[in-house]
């Protein structure tokens, strides 16, 4: 039961990764007892399961995600936002009002805008539907502060690391209170502009090079480096 | 442009370029190139330059083109004006419908369209300057853009064109060799599944030399499906090498 | 594009597994074909081709024109494909689309390419004015296999056609008193293959078209070459796939050809 990449190796789609009785984990396919990678990325194997951390990829929506996004239109019923997926999502205005409340538009525009930027989760999706949001829960909402940058959604646990070391030195080094979408949006809000800037900095460092090892320490490096920088030129 | 004065090929399979008769012209790939698509690659080839971008999945404008049950692929290939000898309208002819038609089903089979219904995937091939073959490597360039946009794949799908020249069997002619040519025939492959997804002929040819047609265009197709990978993982190799350093 | 309901695209699937088809024919047989010449007067050559229950007109007309800047001494030829909307409901008014354009341009380089037509013999002054055949395809009825039909009509229309006499007298296009037919010098003929559960069909009928994943084309001249190939559908062909389609077709052409040319 021959494999032909070591982990982590580099694979493009088509690569055969192995062969034999394998189960085809995330962004492979089996055909013929044959296993191949469908996007390019860094292979991965666990125990029988052989899947491709894709470098290359967009965001699916799943139940239960948490996920920034953008209104784009104001329904009669609610809003429509631009979640970085191939499918707009749909946050109803019943789920910010009373059941009863019958809402006029304008009212609507007051509560969220085209423009806003709102943190939601996923309530349902499947395949004939587009995704449904929520923003009942606590944290959830609208947007003040902050900006966002977007990143391709499946480096967002390299930028958690290894029980949330990554980000936890982010936010430390940085100063910045950072918010991770599953969809790949990620909010930052620091004391100040130059503060943000340092972690959309490392976090960009980290989505180039995150097929790499060692990466936390080189970001925590470039970081320390940075602000040692910024208060030689203070 | 005045015809080729005397012979493109010789009695030793050498053509006016230099090339033997199993020769690639040279080739150069890069992805990634544009910031706006969601994927992107850029091939020269001889004196081709194409340029294709991918946006996608997305949802599909207008609704009523959603399909239920899987995406749907759509496919615009077009020659810039300035491309050609004699300037080209803009306007799409009906050879650019045609290609654009044949170049969509060569692509199709690759991809996991069922992954995502009542979305769309847009696929653009700008032809920027033209010299013979260039479905061929639109479709070559384009499917690394697919790759590009992270759309999942069974396999790459690489292009080539083989033909006859002067009574002799040649890979990848260049516009010349195609005009004074006796039959040119674009093939697209997809390598794992033994998958032949485009092919075409015009011209002339008896069955057998059909059969060899064929066989030549595949060999160059390996070639240039190697060239693709690693188009695919230069970025990546590039910066592993620098964070070693 | 209609519906074709699921069980039937099951039984026609199973069945081809066999080598059977649901109306009975092998796998290398034809519909019955039905070739009327010269069905419209004022067209110079026509002709109207049932292939099965697919009907196709092919109406030719000659004119006078420009010859291309490249071949400053031949004839032009132009074929259009008209996918009428009463043919089928899923045909729609409007200026030919990518289907009706895919179909004109595969007839056309049968034709083409098997230089069917001695087009260097309608020059009238080289450089100036040449005769353009203008060939008009008009699908009627779409039962499958439209690309076979149509130049199958297109070959009976051109071998119909007759144009004037014409002779340029101090600069000037002359007609003279008679017809003469169009200069035809080979015969190609089209034949398609489709692929469904694993084996090639000829002349699909429109519920095998619905269900196939690919089809093929190969068009022959009148000496058994190839002269155009034309692979469609969203499935893909292997190497010996395509030699055996194109082994058939050399012969199934033949038999075709005799319905036009003694």
């Amino acid at each position: 039961m021959p494999t032909f990449y070591e982990r982590r190796q580099l694979v493009t789609p088509g690569d055969l990764v192995a062969e034999g009785n394998y189960i085809a984990g995330e962004n492979t396919f089996k055909e013929n007892e044959k296993l191949y990678a469908t996007r390019v990325g860094l292979v991965e194997y666990e125990e029988r399961k052989v899947s491709v951390v894709a470098l290359k990829s967009f965001y699916i929506p799943e139940v239960g995600d948490t996920v920034i996004g953008k209104v784009m239109e104001i329904t009669l019923g609610g809003w429509i936002l631009d979640i970085d997926a191939p499918y707009p999502a749909v946050l109803r205005a019943s789920d910010v009002m009373e059941r009863s409340y019958r809402p006029q538009k304008n009212e609507l525009s007051s509560i969220f805008d085209i423009g806003d930027l709102v943190i939601a989760k996923i309530v349902s999706y499947d395949r004939t539907r587009d995704p449904l949001l929520t923003v009942r829960e606590p944290g959830l909402g609208k947007i003040t502060r902050g900006q966002i940058i977007e990143i391709t959604s499946t480096k967002i646990p390299r930028i958690i690391g290894r029980k949330g070391s990554m980000i936890s030195m982010i936010k430390r080094e940085t100063g910045c209170h950072i918010l991770l979408g599953q969809n790949g949006v990620v909010l930052i809000s620091g004391k100040n502009l130059e503060d943000e800037q340092l972690a959309v900095m490392a976090i960009r460092k980290i989505e180039d090079e995150s097929h790499t090892s060692g990466l936390t320490d080189r970001v925590a490096e470039m970081l320390k480096k940075e602000k040692e920088g910024e208060i030689k030129n203070a | 442009m005045p015809k080729a004065e005397g012979k493109l090929i010789d009695k030793d399979g050498v053509r006016i370029d230099g090339r033997k008769f199993n020769e690639l012209r040279p080739t150069t790939i890069q992805v990634g190139i544009l910031s706006n698509a969601d994927g992107s690659a850029y091939i020269e080839q001889g004196k081709n330059k194409i340029l294709t971008a991918v946006y996608g999945p997305h949802e599909v404008h207008p609704k009523h083109l959603a399909l239920p049950d899987r995406s749907r692929l759509r496919c615009r290939y077009h020659m810039a004006p300035f491309s050609v000898d004699e300037r080209k309208s803009p306007a799409p002819s009906r050879r650019e419908v045609e290609l654009s038609k044949v170049i969509r089903w060569a692509l199709e089979p690759s991809i996991f369209l069922e992954y995502y219904p009542r979305t769309s995937i847009d696929l653009f091939i700008e032809v920027l300057q033209a010299n013979g073959g260039t479905r061929c490597a639109g479709i070559t360039a384009a499917s690394l853009a697919l790759a590009d946009a992270g759309v999942p794949m069974r396999d790459l799908t690489v292009a080539c064109a083989a033909g006859k020249l002067e009574g002799q069997l040649v890979l990848d002619l260049n516009d010349s060799e195609d005009k004074e040519g006796e039959a040119d025939v674009p093939l697209a492959y997809m390598p794992n599944l033994n998958a032949i997804t485009l092919l075409q002929m015009d011209g002339q040819l008896t069955l057998e030399e059909f059969e060899k047609a064929i066989k030549l265009s595949l060999e160059g197709c390996t070639q240039l499906y190697k060239m693709q990978k690693e188009a695919l993982k230069a970025k990546y190799v590039v910066v592993k090498e620098e964070v070693k350093e | 594009m209609s519906m074709i309901i699921r069980v039937k695209q099951q039984q026609i699937a199973q069945l081809m597994s066999k080598g059977k088809r649901l109306d009975g024919r092998g796998l290398n047989d034809y519909r019955e074909i039905k070739v009327e010449m010269g069905v419209i007067e004022k067209a110079e050559g026509s002709s109207r081709v049932l292939l099965g229950k697919t009907e196709v007109l092919v109406g030719v007309k000659i004119g006078i024109g420009k010859p291309f800047p490249d071949t400053p001494n031949e004839g032009v030829l132009t074929v259009n494909v008209e996918l009428v909307p009463l043919a089928s409901p899923t045909f729609e008014p409007g200026p030919p689309k990518e289907d009706a354009i895919e179909l004109a341009r595969v007839v056309d380089r049968g034709i083409r390419e098997s230089k069917a037509i001695d087009l260097g013999k309608l020059c009238l002054e080289p450089g100036k004015k040449v005769l353009v055949v203008f060939v008009d395809v008009y699908v009627l009825n779409y039962d499958g296999n439209l690309i076979d039909a149509s130049a199958i009509a297109t070959l009976g229309a051109l071998l119909n056609a007759k144009m004037f006499k014409y002779e340029v007298e101090e600069g000037e296009v002359k007609v003279k008193p008679g017809y003469t037919p169009l200069p035809m010098q080979n015969y190609p003929i089209a034949v398609t293959f489709a692929k469904i559960n694993g084996k090639l069909a000829v002349d699909p009928w429109l519920e095998e078209e619905q269900v196939m994943d690919a089809r093929l084309t190969i068009t022959i001249e009148k000496e058994g070459k190839i002269c155009a190939v034309q692979k469609g559908g969203t499935g893909y062909f292997t190497t010996e796939y395509i030699l055996e389609a194109a082994k058939i077709a050399k012969e199934k052409a033949s038999e075709i050809r005799k319905l036009l040319v003694k």
